[in-house]
């Protein structure tokens, strides 16, 4: 059968033995090979399945990052009883190109007093962690690009890395505002890291692996044949938390102190314009994407959803994916457009006082259910 | 820890000083330890024009004060004058002015409280008062074809009747408000976050209120029932049924409450506004209150004359504006210009006030506190 290796996901566990199976299936990949081999460069063709995947991925990235800004305006629009972008394409869907093509156009300014190297540097390095966390991260039944065995600290420690990027840009801009915005934005990041990294160890002490096609494989099948073996059942409280600790890791309201345009202008990026300015946009949203998969991975059981026949689990597990995540951003955004935003020192109390000692204190009654073997 | 004093000039240009405004701020790390606050950008001479023009030119620039409000300032001079050439004014038209100022003092409150919630965080609410603003901005576009900028109270009366098909569209809407006002308490009052944001925050006591002369809304949040609506009732306020709105706290989740009490009052008075509007003309038995140059009995305005020149003296009248109180002080020497028109404008008197309330808070507070204040600039630096 043509897609017989698709099911039974022993051979395949990444995106790149995927292409493989499937040029095989075609069977055109001995003759590629044979023809690499006989230049006695079979890495070569190694390297281009390898771009290939990630030039996939980046690509799927892009896509998203657009589909959910015009998502943004749109739920904002629905929730504030107006439009949104209505003009350009179906209902408005051309408005990224447009925007994009935009921002092309925009004068690249640098600020006089800035540090150039930095603040020409920053925008980028915002940009590669938050394309970077989409690779241990699993879109479907061996749809990933590589299932590292330190997934999920790979991932929480790539996340940790955009707060340099925030704070190399509010102090090159040489500018008080982004100054103070960057200041709060690393203060922030550093104490919601902490809750966000806790509240996943328990996750891991009930997979005992890191790995995130493991926990995706830990929470297949179901309870009573109806409830899902989701981690959101058997750990509530750490589910919460590090919904909470997400949102704030994202930076939306109401804990998006890295912009707070009422208060600092536009945040850290005041000073940046045209194609920077994009690369934040760009990676704020891939970021929002990407945190919203993990957190889809970790506690509402990845890709697994109910097997139907006929159609590849590749497929199905990727549709399954793809709605559980665009379910979590579209709370994140329903939730920006109701709330207000809280105050740096209020966001500060809750992350030291509420979320950390919580997330230890579900830490420590997760280690004795294990223990007492009521869990697992 | 020893650390550098930060000197921080918010404004003139800055998302949420709500126009032109600028505060200097001396910060200690997050914290304000002075503010100084530096108004008079928009500042358009509006006083000193009130001495150039005749009587009825200035009203115009009346409505240019507080923009969001015009017809409380339209009548707040208009008032005046009245008071000094001893001016009758036939019923329906002070019925029709109260309908308008009401009307205008919800206006007010929706852009107050969603601009409030905008500059901390929430961007919904302001698109939703604006979407109820909206409707009744058509109301005042029937009435006199202007959204902002009326012109309509005058001397003597108002300058049109009520055109046809305004009644029924006018009581539509406050049905609707009515529904609006609770999704509006769903929404914001429900939140813990806003909580957070208001309880406790930018307090000012009831002694301390009185001494920086603070008035409307921003006084009765700390539970002052201080309304002049009650205390001296102009126009046809003694006849109609409504109380003073005031919290005890003093916070800026008090002044926000009082401005939500306040819309449902004013949808009380309108109601009965709506109900009671007599048909009748009134004559007026002043020297001004002969029948009209069109020779047709108005019901809604007594003669005015082109060339009006009051008897010499000088009246102060003020009024509840929706930002407090607004008075008018003019002072005529019997010509056919004013010797001196002063304006005591409610913005200008609370804002004064935020420099000594947001010491030893950090710049959310400020803007949260400035929000509760409610201050336009135009009103500020006239």
């Amino acid at each position: 059968m043509l897609y017989s290796g698709m099911w039974t996901g022993d051979t395949m566990t990444n995106a790149y033995e995927l292409i493989i199976n499937i040029l095989t299936a075609i069977g055109v990949y001995d003759t590629i090979f044979g023809v690499f081999k006989s230049y006695g460069m079979e890495f070569v063709l190694k390297l281009i399945i390898v771009l290939v995947t990630l030039a996939v991925l980046f690509g799927f990235v892009l896509v998203t990052v657009m589909f959910l800004t015009w998502m943004e305006r749109k739920v904002a629009a629905m929730v504030q009883s107006r439009y949104g972008p209505m003009v350009t394409g179906p209902r408005g869907l051309l408005q990224p190109v447009m925007d994009g093509i935009k921002l092309i156009g925009k004068e690249d300014i640098v600020p006089a007093k800035a540090d150039r190297f930095v603040f020409n540097l920053a925008p980028y390095l915002a940009f590669v962690p938050a394309i970077l966390v989409f690779v241990p991260l699993p879109f479907g039944e061996s749809l990933i690009i590589s299932d590292l065995r330190v997934g999920l600290l790979y991932i929480i420690a790539i996340s940790a890395l955009s707060p340099i990027s925030i704070l190399l840009a509010g102090w090159a801009s040489n500018n008080k505002y982004t100054l103070l915005a960057a200041m709060r934005a690393v203060a922030q990041d550093i104490s919601y890291t902490l809750p966000l990294a806790l509240t996943a160890i328990a996750v891991v002490m009930l997979t005992g692996s890191l790995s995130t096609v493991d926990i995706v494989n830990a929470q297949s099948g179901t309870w009573f044949g109806i409830i899902p073996k989701w981690f959101i059942f058997l750990q509530p409280l750490a589910f919460i938390l590090f919904l909470i600790a997400s949102i704030a890791e994202m930076g939306r309201i109401p804990f998006d102190f890295q912009e707070s345009e009422s208060e600092l202008i536009a945040g850290f990026f005041t000073e940046y314009s045209g194609m920077k300015f994009a690369m934040y946009f760009l990676a704020e949203y891939a970021h929002l994407f990407a945190v919203s998969g993990i957190l889809v991975t970790i506690f509402l059981g990845g890709w697994n959803g109910p097997v139907l026949p006929g159609i590849p689990v590749v497929i199905t597990s990727l549709v399954y994916f793809i709605l559980k995540t665009y379910a979590v951003v579209f709370f994140a955004m329903w939730l920006r457009d109701t709330v207000p935003r809280i105050r740096i020192d209020q966001l500060l109390n809750i992350g030291w006082k509420i979320m950390i000692p919580l997330a230890l204190l579900n830490l420590i009654v997760t280690g004795f259910l294990i223990t007492a073997g009521v869990m697992r | 820890m020893e650390t550098d004093e930060l000197l921080i000039n918010m404004g003139p240009v800055h998302p949420s000083t709500h126009g032109v405004l600028r505060f200097k701020l001396r910060m200690d790390g997050e914290m304000i330890t002075d503010c100084e606050i530096v108004m008079g950008y928009l500042h358009r001479g509006t006083e000193k024009l009130g001495e150039m023009k005749t009587y009825l030119q200035v009203l115009p620039y009346t409505d240019r004060l507080d923009y969001i409000s015009a017809f409380p300032n339209n009548y707040a001079y208009v008032k005046a004058i009245e008071e000094l050439a001893a001016i009758e004014v036939p019923l329906r038209a002070e019925y029709i002015r109260v309908l308008v100022m009401e009307l205008n003092r919800i206006v007010n409150h929706l852009v107050s409280i969603g601009s409030l919630l905008m500059d901390i965080g929430a961007a919904t609410m302001i698109m939703w008062g604006f979407r109820e603003r909206e409707k009744a901005l058509h109301l005042f576009e029937m009435l006199c074809g202007a959204r902002m900028t009326f012109n309509y109270i005058k001397p003597g009366g108002v300058r049109e009747d009520l055109p046809e098909g305004f009644m029924p569209k006018l009581n539509e809407f406050l049905k609707e408000m009515e529904m609006r006002i609770n999704d509006y308490e769903q929404l914001i009052n429900s939140n813990e976050i806003f909580k957070m944001r208001m309880k406790g925050i930018g307090v000012i006591t009831a002694k301390d209120a009185i001494n920086h002369g603070l008035t409307g809304p921003a006084l009765r949040g700390s539970g002052v029932n201080h309304d002049i609506r009650k205390l001296e009732p102009y126009s046809i306020y003694h006849d109609l049924d409504f109380k003073a709105c005031s919290r005890p706290e003093g916070d800026s989740y008090a002044r926000y409450m009082v401005r939500i009490d306040e819309m449902r009052e004013s949808l009380h008075i309108l109601r009965q506004v709506a109900d009671t509007m007599p048909e009748a003309t009134v004559v007026s038995s002043s020297k001004y209150g002969v029948a009209p140059m069109t020779g047709v009995p108005s019901t809604v305005s007594t003669y005015f004359p082109r060339i009006f020149t009051p008897p010499a003296g000088e009246v102060y009248s003020r009024i509840e504006a929706p930002k407090g109180e607004l008075g008018f002080y003019i002072k005529s020497d019997g010509t056919t210009k004013p010797y001196r028109v002063k304006i005591r404008s409610p913005s200008f008197c609370n804002l004064t006030a935020l420099s000594w309330m947001v010491k030893g808070l950090k710049i959310p507070d400020l803007i949260a506190t400035f929000g509760t204040m409610d201050v336009v600039l135009g009103d500020v630096d006239r």
